[in-house]
């Protein structure tokens, strides 16, 4: 475009509008993810490529492991053979097969586990953020006295009170847990809550479940998203450290934790089966570890 | 290119005392992995003791070639052409180390917000310090001596001891001396200001105006002034370039191009400020604020303050931060109950606080805000943005509140294209289009603009006032319209409310307040807007001190 046929000196603006920003390509959503994706980190591809193997092999758990998780299929401990590739554990029961059914049961309690903590945590810390007062003083002094007891033994001692069954376990974790999401999304969301935008909502009369939904959530979505991951490891290795010490899942379940427990004796005879839970464990927690940190990389701040 | 404007760039170009000499500079930037040329190939020269005008709207790349002057680019720019020349040596393509030992010390920067700019744990004269320290200009005891004598000549408040507050402890006028105080610390041959009084209100920015001019002068120091206002350029700048699209578009001698712009562009430029409404008179009262009184806490901040707002008509209250102008919008809307007094609606008290106020009262008072960046919510599109008071206030949906939807774009100005468009895809302007077009969803009788056009450039400013005005004529909606800048109010208001200090010290329709004679607070408003006059800073303090000298009253602005 040539200088002259740039400028309306009557209506200059509609040059500078027209400019300014172009209008954007408009991407699908799943673009937009591939795009993004493209550009990740290895590492990233790394973490998601082990939580997808995790994913196939906990929902097609049946279909891969050679046995069932609680058939007694040979003696006890039998040692790695064509049989029983990782030997059987201390009921003669087939290691692969609990492995995957661990899989599973560790990651689907965990998942659950996490969602709660979120629903009850979030949701309470965007509350306190958005009404202020005395109920953001009410939650964050009950917070501060459930954070005040080590997590690990205040679980420990409610679990042995109500007794460990699976509810309880989901419940009680969720709980405890959901004292650290409530304090990251009430500060998350009090930088959101001071934008004009959130006070235009007010001014229109909007109620306050439009202004947490619709007006605040959106914005601490990725912050959230990201602490989910994290959050995600935490329990995971709570709930398997709480099963290794005989108030997580309970048996005859297949479970990380426990499986480590129970063959832990193997060890004296410098056999390593009973690190493979320990380890199914911590390549999970370093996959989901690199995802989170692309991700908040990437999320970090409001912008899109 | 504009031919006439390059080879003159040039012509002056050659002479050989220049101080700095950039050759066809070419920056680009980076963002999401593609290249935009900010800077298309500028000449520039600066000679020893002279003062050069950078003027554009955002986006010119003002800032980006003041800080190339210095041979620095921002995080994902590069030079990707010509040269800068500095006594010498060019910058381009000198080391890192080379480029330190110029910087600071004869080469300086000032920003444009100085409070983002000083490091808060500091007292203000260590930070001085530490460029002369660092350079080994001189010692410690020498500095601090040095230190006070600039707060002397920049006319700071208590030269002795200011420097030993902190950047919190000091207004922003004073952090703006003493960053340009900084900036003189190692008597640099040139100085980059790059909008230093952008951010202040007009009466503080006098002061600045006026103490950067004399100690420039008095040090003859070489400096590059970028600005977007026009009038503050014409007080400071020997020489100015008006830049547009990283392009030059106009050089020359400042007096000249303020007489004679030759470029359609600077005359559109210089045509902004011609705006003009006429003022009506009207006793059909809409809104009225009786007697209010108002505090955060303890700290009072309205008194006794009555306002009434004529329907179809616009009112300006104008005054500088800490007024409490915008704490008169908070108590109209309810965000702020008032101690004592009542605002009246259509002749009826309205319930002080925010939620006893019934829907269809809410629905009749909308508001603008000045940051249109935070006043929409950037997970939202722009239909939704529009959509949602259709919905709550008018239960609009399906094909009749899309249909609605794009008639408000079409009043104001845009098209069906930005419907699903983020906030974050929009400029300045369009966003505070879209909050427009947001307020007028609800077809309110009164809607409140809080500087709304302070964040915005000129050019788009005037289209956004043209805008509203025409608002008005169509739908007859009422405006009370906070601001602190005269030309705004000259532009479109109906009366005018001065406030100061929490309080109302001169009210009426426009012509009373504007002509004289005034109360000395308005008086010291309007004498402060800059004019297009290049003798304009200098004659208005020569005035003031000559009313100093015979022992009259001059106000001065509370940063004083």
């Amino acid at each position: 475009m040539s200088e002259s046929t740039r400028i309306d000196p009557d209506r200059p603006e509609e040059v500078v509008l027209a400019e300014a920003v172009p209008a954007p390509r408009r991407r699908t959503r799943w673009q937009t993810a591939w795009r993004e994706l493209r550009r990740a980190p290895p590492t990233a591809w790394l973490g998601l490529a082990v939580i997808a193997c995790y994913v196939i092999l906990a929902v097609f758990a049946p279909v891969f492991a050679p046995y069932g998780q609680n058939e007694l299929v040979g003696s006890q401990y039998e040692p790695w053979s064509e049989q029983f590739v990782f030997g059987t554990d201390q009921l003669g029961r087939d290691m692969l097969s609990r492995l995957i059914f661990g899989a599973r049961n560790t990651i689907g309690i965990a998942f659950v586990t996490t969602i709660f903590a979120f629903l009850i945590g979030g949701s309470l810390g965007l509350l306190a953020s958005i009404l202020g007062g005395w109920v953001d003083q009410g939650l964050g002094r009950l917070v501060d006295v459930l954070m005040a007891i080590p997590q690990l033994i205040f679980a420990l001692v409610l679990l042995s009170i109500v007794g460990p069954s699976l509810i309880n376990l989901v419940l009680i974790i969720a709980v405890l847990d959901s004292t650290r999401v409530f304090r990251l999304s009430r500060a998350v969301s009090m930088n959101v809550v001071v934008m004009d935008f959130v006070e235009a909502a007010r001014l229109q009369g909007e109620g306050l479940r439009w202004i947490m939904t619709r007006e605040v959530l959106p914005n601490v979505l990725p912050p959230l998203v990201a602490e989910f991951g994290l959050r995600f490891c935490f329990v995971f290795l709570t709930i398997s450290a709480l099963s290794f010490l005989g108030l997580g899942i309970q048996p005859p379940t297949a479970d990380w934790g426990s499986m480590v427990r129970e063959n832990a004796t193997l060890i004296n005879y410098d056999d390593i089966t009973p690190l493979l839970p320990a380890g199914a464990i911590a390549l999970l927690t370093v996959g989901v570890n690199f995802v989170v940190d692309w991700f908040l990389h990437k999320a970090s701040g409001l912008k899109e | 290119m504009n031919r006439d404007a390059k080879e003159k760039a040039n012509g002056s170009g050659t002479r050989s005392d220049a101080l700095l000499e950039m050759r066809d500079i070419r920056i680009e930037g980076e963002s999401d992995e593609v290249r935009i040329k900010i800077i298309k190939g500028i000449d520039l020269s600066l000679h020893r003791g002279e003062v050069l005008g950078l003027i554009g709207e955002s986006g010119a790349g003002k800032s980006t070639l003041g800080l190339a002057a210095m041979g620095f680019t921002r995080a994902g720019c590069f030079i990707t052409g010509g040269s800068v020349l500095f006594d010498g040596m060019d910058l381009v393509t000198a080391s890192e180390v080379n480029k330190r030992r110029i910087w600071g010390v004869r080469a300086a920067y000032v920003a444009q917000s100085a409070a983002a700019s000083f490091n808060p744990a500091h007292r203000l004269i260590e930070q001085y310090s530490e460029a002369p320290l660092v350079h080994g200009v001189m010692g410690e005891a020498e500095s601090r001596r040095k230190a006070i004598d600039l707060y002397r000549r920049l006319r700071l408040p208590d030269p002795e001891h200011i420097g030993f507050r902190y950047p919190h402890q000091v207004s922003g006028g004073q952090l703006q001396r003493a960053m340009t105080a900084m900036a003189m610390a190692c008597g640099p041959d040139f100085i980059v200001f790059d909008e230093p009084t952008t951010a202040l209100d007009v009466t503080t920015q006098i002061e600045v105006l006026a103490s950067i001019k004399d100690i420039v002068r008095e040090q003859n120091t070489a400096a590059i002034y970028i600005s977007h206002d026009l009038a503050v350029v014409a007080q400071m700048a020997d020489r100015v370039m008006v830049l547009r699209y990283g392009e030059l578009v106009e050089e020359g001698a400042t007096a000249e191009m303020l007489a004679h712009p030759k470029h359609p562009y600077t005359k559109s430029l210089w045509a902004v400020r011609s705006l003009h409404k006429e003022e009506e008179p009207s006793e059909d009262v809409l809104l009225e604020v009786r007697d209010v009184d108002a505090a955060y806490g303890v700290v009072r901040v309205l008194e006794d303050v009555s306002v009434k707002v004529p329907r179809g008509r616009t009112v300006a209250v104008v005054g500088e931060s800490g007024s409490g102008k915008s704490t008169l919008a908070r108590v109209i809307t309810g965000l702020l109950p008032p101690l004592s007094g009542d605002v009246l609606y259509e002749g009826k008290p309205l319930p002080p606080a925010l939620k006893s106020r019934p829907k269809e009262l809410l629905r009749r008072m909308q508001m603008i805000y000045q940051m249109p960046d935070t006043a929409l919510n950037p997970r939202r599109r722009v239909r939704d943005i529009l959509g949602r008071p259709l919905q709550f206030f008018h239960g609009m949906s399906g094909r009749a509140r899309r249909q609605r939807v794009k008639e408000l774009l079409e009043m104001i100005e845009l098209d069906e294209s930005f419907l699903e468009r983020l906030p974050s895809e929009l400029s300045g302007g369009q966003k505070q289009r879209i909050c427009i077009a947001r307020a007028l969803a609800a077809e309110p009788d009164l809607i409140i603009c809080d500087e709304v056009t302070s964040a915005l450039d000129q050019i788009v400013a005037e289209g956004i006032l043209k805008l509203l005005l025409r608002l008005q004529d169509e739908l007859n909606v009422s405006y009370l319209y906070i601001t602190h800048d005269i030309a705004t109010v000259r532009a479109i208001a109906d009366s005018i409310v001065v406030m100061y200090q929490g309080k109302i010290v001169q009210q009426g329709l426009k012509h009373e307040v504007l002509t004289p004679p005034h109360h000395p607070y308005t008086d010291l408003l309007l004498s402060s807007v800059p004019e297009m006059d290049p003798t304009w800073l200098d004659g208005l303090l020569a005035e003031r001190a000559a009313r100093k000298a015979r022992g009259e009253t001059v106000l001065e602005s509370a940063d004083q």
